[in-house]
């Protein structure tokens, strides 16, 4: 049975050497600090790494060295073993790389050998190491990489999504963050859910965190937003909760993230690990992270506008709140085992 | 010139001098400490040529001055004798990595000097850099380094000069740590602060607890335990983590207020939206509660609570009940146990708080009635008898 329900899912992550392939896997999946991949060596040919992604899917990550000698051998002698079956390809590009081209025909050589082993794969591009590139120049650059590529990969039918990445700040969470629920099959379970709970709690916004590696799964936000897309703005009574919170930080679910994760880190000092978090916020906003599953855990943001008496009322709240979470947690520890 | 140079005998603020030979690393400390930079983003930093200086309020308001290397301050353009008699502290840079020889001769005319000129001025040494040394090397270098200054200021004749030494580096926390020492020796309320802290610790089942001025992660006052560098870093650090997450959600609500920007200021976004206090509480897998709360001022209270502590307190009750019960009930049970522990914890620190503002109070009545500059280098106890 439970073999059954183990879902295995190859991912590729290709691109030149150096172009910091290995250091994004150490710290999305290892807990590496940034500073930390400086230590990171040459990856020599593939390697392989099996990590448990929501309790019952696992995910093998083919690390594949970027040298010349390896790159040559993927596409010729080993090129079934590596092109068979893979879910997602992942493609590195330094931005700073001095031979493009020889960077393009690379790509398109894992191109012509995915179409021809795996049509069916969701190839994502990442252009790595933006923290290089002057900010006001960024936005331009990938425009005109992605452009560029998308044509390049249109006679093979693969329809590109691109990421501008760098280790330095939280983008490399928000690209992982969506390579990851690409795979993750019964996500719109998991969206209905948290739909239900916002409506118990009435909060700003939930959101939906991996364990270990605290990439979002799913919020509230990108729920309603979805659904606005579908619907085109034909119901109105979206509108309003979503004007609230297109004020927000768009890029926070990767800083919480990234937050979260330093947190983590920092907890390791004293042998540990954290169970929750609870914040009063200075202007009325109630953070609550806590465990929601073996391997989830859920970020409630609360907006307190009531007068009166705070103290003795965020009291009731917080257990109240927590006392909630707890009822939630046999629902979506039902969805995570597939019952 | 001289208007930048010489703190204003009226202002009262605590000044600190930052002082040594040219590269040893004075901007980066800066930097580092009150910016918030990352150390190998101080690589970059280009030479300082104008004295500049930093501002932060922790119970008292302090500036940190930090003077170009390369100048020459016996040079009758400076007003050296008015700029050494109104600071409180003078710290010393020494490039540990560096031959430093010369930045020894340096500091020893340094010190008689302003020791001449003021007597009540701390001398504080920063043996910096370590971090390129070898772990033994460290005690050799601090023991060279002690022995030859106390040399130079033998043959410059200056006895009775107590000089405090401090291993740092900006790549770990040895620095803020040092910062820490030289800025409680500036307040002079630390004695009762640490009392009270104490009386914190004695009846919250707390296991340490510091008081942290949020914009440099400098402590003012801490317990009488010792510190554990490793709290000490994990509740730095809970600090930042507190705010980041809070300011995601505070920053760009620009219907309520309008946000400065200012991370930081969270004294500054008190008087705007006055209610609410920041707070957070951290349960860990091992049963110990992180717990931080805002103070007056941008100070911040930040305690490590554990849970065997706790376990004592509720003593041979909870032992007799566990024979009985599941393991579920027993959980329940310290999870209600430790809810009742952070309602005392929650008291006992708004206690703490409110003789906070009490003791800051009276320290500016004090500064009023006597419009004495430096205040602070009186001796401590003289306030509270």
């Amino acid at each position: 049975m439970s073999s059954s329900t183990t879902s295995r899912k190859k991912l590729l992550l290709m691109g030149r050497s150096g172009s910091g392939k290995s250091s994004m896997r150490s710290i999305i999946f290892s807990n590496y600090s940034a500073l930390d991949t400086r230590r990171l060596g040459a990856t020599i040919d593939v390697e392989l790494s099996h990590l448990r992604f929501l309790g019952n899917m696992t995910l093998n990550l083919w690390d594949c060295g970027g040298q010349t000698v390896f790159m040559d051998n993927y596409f010729t002698s080993q090129k079934d073993h590596i092109f068979k079956m893979v879910q997602v390809l992942i493609h590195v590009f330094d931005v700073e790389s001095k031979s493009i081209n020889k960077d393009i025909e690379i790509f398109i050589k894992s191109l012509t050998n995915l179409q021809q082993y795996s049509p069916g794969a969701k190839v994502f591009v990442l252009l790595h190491k933006m923290d290089l590139v002057q900010i006001d120049k960024r936005q331009e650059l990938f425009q005109i990489m992605m452009e560029k590529l998308q044509k390049i990969s249109n006679p093979y039918h693969f329809k590109l999504i691109g990421f501008p990445t760098s280790i330095w700040d939280e983008s490399l969470y928000k690209a992982w963050s969506q390579i990851v629920c690409s795979l993750i099959p019964n996500i719109n379970l998991f969206n209905n859910n948290l739909i239900k709970f916002n409506s118990i709690l009435d909060a700003e916004e939930i959101i939906l965190f991996e364990k270990t590696t605290f990439l979002v799964i799913s919020s509230t936000a990108s729920i309603k937003s979805q659904q606005k897309q579908i619907e085109n703005g034909s119901e109105n009574h979206m509108k309003e909760p979503e004007s609230e919170l297109e004020e927000l930080d768009p890029k926070r679910f990767e800083k919480i993230s990234n937050i979260i994760k330093t947190y983590k880190q920092s907890i390791t000092k004293l042998r540990t690990n954290f169970k929750n978090l609870i914040i009063r916020g200075s202007d009325g906003t109630n953070f609550y992270i806590d465990i929601i599953t073996d391997n989830m855990f859920i970020m409630i943001v609360l907006k307190d506008n009531k007068e009166g008496n705070r103290s003795i009322q965020q009291q009731h709240e917080e257990l109240l709140i927590l006392d909630n979470i707890k009822a939630a947690r046999k629902w979506f520890e039902k969805i995570e085992n597939n019952e | 010139m001289e208007a930048t140079l010489i703190p204003n005998p009226r202002d009262t603020n605590a000044t600190i001098l930052l002082m040594g030979l040219r590269r040893s690393g004075k901007s980066s400390i800066c930097k580092v400490v009150f910016h918030n930079m990352q150390p190998y983003d101080t690589l970059y930093l280009e030479s300082t040529s104008k004295p500049t200086t930093e501002q932060f309020s922790s119970l008292i308001d302090l500036s940190v001055m930090e003077l170009p290397g390369q100048l020459n301050y016996f040079e009758p353009n400076y007003d050296s004798e008015r700029l050494f008699s109104s600071v409180g502290a003078l710290v010393y840079v020494i490039d540990s990595q560096d031959e430093y020889l010369n930045a020894i001769t340096n500091l020893s005319m340094i010190i008689d000097y302003a020791y001449k000129v003021n007597p009540n001025i701390n001398i504080e040494v920063l043996i910096h850099k370590i971090d390129g040394l070898s772990e033994d090397y460290r005690i050799d270098a601090q023991r060279d380094i002690m022995q030859r200054t106390g040399d130079e200021l033998l043959d410059l004749g200056v006895e009775g000069v107590e000089l405090s030494f401090y291993l740092t580096s900006i790549f770990n926390h040895s620095i803020y740590e040092a910062f820490s020492r030289i800025v409680q020796k500036l307040i002079p309320e630390l004695p009762s602060l640490e009392n009270m802290l104490d009386n914190l610790v004695e009846h919250s089942s707390i296991d340490k607890v510091f008081l942290f001025d949020v914009n440099s992660k400098i402590y003012v006052a801490t317990d009488s335990s010792p510190v554990d560098i490793q709290t000490y870093e994990v509740c730095a650090e809970f600090i930042d983590i507190t705010i980041d997450l809070d300011d995601l959600y505070v920053e760009n609500d620009k219907n309520k207020n309008e946000s400065n920007g200012n991370n930081n200021s969270t004294n500054h976004k008190h008087v705007r939206n006055a209610p609410t206090e920041l707070k957070s509480i951290s349960h860990l897998s091992n049963g110990s509660v992180l717990y931080l709360k805002e103070m007056i001022r941008g100070l911040a209270l930040v305690a490590l609570i554990r849970s065997d502590e706790r376990k004592g307190m509720n003593g041979v009750e909870e032992e007799a009940h566990g024979m009985v019960e599941t393991i579920e009930e027993i959980d329940q049970d310290q999870e209600s146990n430790q809810e009742k522990s952070l309602t005392i914890i929650d008291y006992n620190v708004s206690l703490f708080k409110e003789s906070l503002m009490k003791i800051w109070k009276h320290s500016k009545l004090v500064q009023a009635d006597q419009d004495v500059p430096h205040h602070q280098q009186d001796n401590p106890h003289s306030f509270h008898e």
